[in-house]
């Protein structure tokens, strides 16, 4: 297992170097010039070279480069312009306020999809299956943003049950002391119950924004590869053998259709981390996600950098999340691995 | 926790899971935080809180007039609609408790009990250091300084630890105002000194992330594109205390929720939102809504005269009969705007700016000068602008490329990205565009120096030269230095009407500036800056 995340690990140094590589190189070609950008509205031409000189952006790309990469070995990401922030600080506070809204999301998806998946397989044809099918055109043909807003329109605005999307915590709550940046586990480590009702009842439409998003591709492929499953011999041979469905269904059944759904778990969580710049728009979140969009709104290098390192580093260890899964789940993948 | 207090909380927390909104049981502290706190939600906050620092964005603005003072204010007078606004010609001490304006000098005598935030007693010295780094620091706040001939740390000198004196380098009006504006704020000196370093001296670097000032608010928390809290000094001199204790500031990017929260009554106050939700909000009256006009400000068309085919006044000429001006003034701007087209043939010109000119939509007349200038075949050409206007300028472009269209002009829209604006504005070589320009200090001659001076400025995006009109402006200035009326007022008319005759840029229209706000909301003041004084307001 040991060697195993060792050579995954390996394996990923090239690619991130490539990544290093690539968004030095793309967020140099934005066309924006960020030293006339930051001198602002009123600067002459020699307050423009000014900036750039103070921003090191008259230096040869080379050289930027390297102080770009020393930089980064040593952990400092570079500053950002727009917030005036260091980009480290920045997305480390930001990540956890995206990664909390994207796994509840995920949570709601899984919890409403795989069922349905596997109730729709099980009873094809069904009111079930057209209710799952209903479910998942509906999910995938609405945009997040459209999903966001008419929540917000609806719960907030006219039935006001939902409180105001002004971001993670109602404005007159302070935020709890900082153990894992997750506002549902460090209000009830600080044991404030009013923030965490506060925290949760501002993630609940947000999440079911995300879930409604997730939910069809999920749904849909628990479905197929159930039908998959459920068509194959040994299914026949374990309900020939008289177990009872329960155990057919779960424990034979769903356990061999779940490799697909894994990859696909996969692929949505990275979907969700896209759309989740929309939703955070919509809500006020303040995720990873909207500071990106700003940066490079604003031709701001460092943070769009940044958020593309940490993405990178992300999908790699997801991805090797996702192997390892495999292998638990089905023993074959280990052997071979 | 008792068993019972643990049942509880966990009802309740069923309870507030199923029903988040309901604000019954929450602590009695914070219906009283509720009401001596400000809320304010708009689409962007500050980047840095220092108006000295590196590229501090307008929203940083806010947060400087607010958290600083300076040495002198304006006084307020009654605007249009009754609306509290600054007097242009009126000063007040802010800092200053009292000042003299000699022939080429100005003392202020410092108000003896003012204090910064951290107790220091704001002095002399700390007046010449924020000066001197004013006119230092080099990019916005350096160049808004030279605007009123303030360039050299020598014209601030210290008399003793209550009086500073500033030198004029020459005669100059907007010398005085120029020292009531946003940049030169005084700041802490020594605690700044403290955190400056060799690559920083003056310590900008501190000053980013918390305020050094004796103003009447201090920032206690910033989350950088998230939210701003401020919280009154209760120690202030300079003014009556403020009303309000706390400002929350939070940045809500989606517009339409911007709107939802004031109409539902959970932000107090907003700007920011398209005009026609503006207009919307105007018509059911649940909100204040206030609208006024940017001063010293204009949208406008601009065409650069270097290049063929707009280098012939015909043809800029045939573009002002031709653009759709009472269309864009409805459609685009949904009314909140004050036109700027259209004046009487027999009016005269007068000594104000902005004032409409007075061309007219007239399609008829505008073929005719397309046909004299040689062009009755027409054109092609692009028309550029600002995408981080959008909401504004796409419309008004694509009704513009309508019309034009009409005499024969065929244009290509092209949109700029905000981070590109500026730099394609500096290269000059757009050949039509649309923009908006609006000058803190409100004269006629500052607007003309910036924007059609022969020193071509970057705001003088239309590369437009005329002896003559370099004439007029600068003897306008001089005029204004040593109060000779007549000559002034005959030189500003005669730039105007050269600008008009000549037209290089076609003035659309003057933007409003619009705040929708709680009823309960009261005493918002506009300021040349155009943000809130949150000094003057009251909650309740």
């Amino acid at each position: 297992m040991l060697t195993m995340i060792g050579k995954r690990l390996m394996f990923a140094i090239p690619s991130l170097v490539g990544v290093v590589i690539v968004t030095f190189l793309l967020t140099r070609a934005l066309p924006g010039d960020p030293a006339a950008y930051f001198a602002g509205p009123a600067a002459t031409k020699e307050a423009v070279e000014q900036i750039r000189k103070k921003l090191g952006l008259d230096k040869p790309l080379i050289e930027q480069f390297f102080r770009y990469t020393n930089d980064l070995a040593h952990g400092d990401f570079g500053n950002s312009l727009t917030t005036g922030q260091p980009v480290a600080a920045e997305i480390r506070n930001r990540l956890p306020a995206s990664a909390e809204l994207t796994l509840l999301g995920l949570i709601v998806s899984i919890v409403i999809a795989i069922p349905l998946g596997v109730l729709a397989a099980t009873r094809p044809g069904s009111w079930i299956d057209h209710l799952c099918r209903i479910t998942t055109t509906a999910g995938v043909s609405l945009p997040v943003f459209f999903t966001g807003l008419v929540l917000v329109y609806v719960f907030y605005f006219r039935l006001g049950w939902s409180p105001a999307p002004l971001g993670r915590l109602d404005v007159f709550y302070s935020a709890p002391p900082t153990v894992t940046g997750f506002y549902l586990i460090d209000t009830l480590i600080a044991r404030d119950f009013e923030a965490f009702r506060s925290a949760l009842s501002q993630l609940i439409l947000p999440a079911t924004t995300l879930a409604i998003f997730s939910l069809a591709p999920i749904a849909r492929m628990t479905r197929a590869s159930m039908l998959a499953v459920l068509a194959s011999e040994f299914v026949r041979t374990a309900r020939a053998s008289g177990l009872s469905p329960s155990t057919v269904i779960v424990t034979y059944a769903f356990r061999n259709a779940m490799l697909p759904v894994i990859t696909t778990l996969s692929m949505v969580f990275s979907f969700l981390l896209g759309a989740n710049v929309l939703v955070e728009k919509v809500f006020a979140w303040p995720g990873i996600g909207s500071y990106a969009v700003e940066a490079l709104i604003s031709s701001d290098f460092a943070p769009v950098q940044g958020f593309v390192l940490t993405m990178a580093v992300m999908y790699v260890l997801l991805n090797l999340v996702i192997d390892i899964l495999y292998g638990v789940i089905d023993p074959r993948v280990r052997l071979e691995g | 926790m008792k068993r019972r207090d643990f049942l509880k909380s966990v009802s309740g927390l069923a309870a507030g899971a199923a029903l988040p909104a309901v604000p019954q049981v929450i602590s009695s502290a914070y219906a009283d935080a509720r009401s001596e706190t400000l809320l304010i939600v708009s689409e962007g906050g500050p980047n840095n809180l220092d108006i000295h620092g590196v590229g501090t964005n307008v929203p940083g603005y806010e947060v400087s007039w607010n958290c600083y003072d300076r040495l002198i204010s304006h006084e307020m007078k009654s605007g249009p609609g009754g609306v509290p606004y600054y007097d242009r010609d009126k000063f007040k001490g802010e800092l200053a408790e009292d000042f003299k304006i000699d022939d080429m000098s100005v003392t202020f005598k410092l108000r003896k009990n003012a204090k910064f935030h951290d107790g220091t007693p704001v002095t002399a010295k700390d007046v010449k250091w924020s000066l001197d780094r004013a006119v230092s620091v080099g990019g916005f706040p350096t160049f808004q300084m030279s605007a009123g001939s303030l360039t050299k740390p020598e014209q601030f000198v210290v008399i003793d630890d209550y009086t500073v004196r500033v030198d004029f380098l020459k005669k100059d009006r907007l010398t005085i105002p120029d020292l009531a504006v946003i940049v030169p704020c005084i700041v802490n000196s020594e605690l700044v000194k403290k955190n400056a370093s060799e690559k920083d001296p003056w310590g900008l670097e501190f000053t980013k992330q918390q305020t050094a000032g004796s103003g009447a608010y201090k920032v206690t928390k910033w989350t950088a594109g998230t939210e701003v809290i401020m919280e009154r000094n209760e120690d202030w001199v300079c003014g009556p205390l403020p009303k309000i204790k706390r400002v929350i500031w939070r940045m809500v990017p989606q517009a339409g929720n911007r709107r939802a929260l004031l109409e539902r009554g959970d932000a107090d106050i907003s700007y920011e939102l398209p005009n026609k939700d503006f207009q919307e909000m105007k018509a059911n009256g649940k909100l204040n809504v206030v609208s006024l006009p940017f001063s010293n400000g204009i949208q406008y068309i601009g065409m650069n005269v270097t290049k063929p085919p707009f280098d012939n006044p015909k043809v800029r000429q045939a573009v002002a009969y031709a653009l759709p001006y009472q269309k864009i003034m409805d459609a685009v701007m949904f009314g909140l705007a004050n036109p700027m087209f259209g004046a009487a043939k027999d009016k005269p010109t007068e000594v104000a700016w902005p004032q409409p000119h007075k061309y007219n939509t007239d399609i008829e007349k505008a073929k005719a000068l397309m046909a004299e200038a040689g062009l009755a075949g027409g054109f092609e050409t692009t028309i550029s602008f600002d995408l981080n206007f959008a909401g504004v300028n796409e419309p008004l472009c694509v009704l513009v490329q309508e019309s034009l269209a009409q005499i024969g002009i065929k244009t290509t829209i092209n949109k700029v990205p905000g981070a590109n604006w500026r730099t394609e504005l500096n290269k000059k070589e757009m050949p039509l565009f649309t923009n908006v320009f609006s000058g803190w200090l409100d004269y006629p001659e500052y607007f003309f120096y910036w924007c059609y001076h022969g020193n071509n400025s970057v705001f003088n995006t239309m590369s437009y030269k005329s002896a003559e009109m370099d004439r007029l402006i600068d003897g306008a200035r001089t005029a204004a230095a040593t109060g000779d009326t007549a000559t002034y007022d005959a030189d500003v008319k005669g730039f105007v009407d050269l600008a008009y005759t000549d037209i290089p840029r076609i003035p659309l229209y003057q933007p409003f500036v619009n705040v929708a706000m709680q009823k309960n909301i009261s005493g918002y003041q506009y300021w040349f800056h155009r943000r809130l004084d949150y000094r003057a307001m009251a909650k309740g």
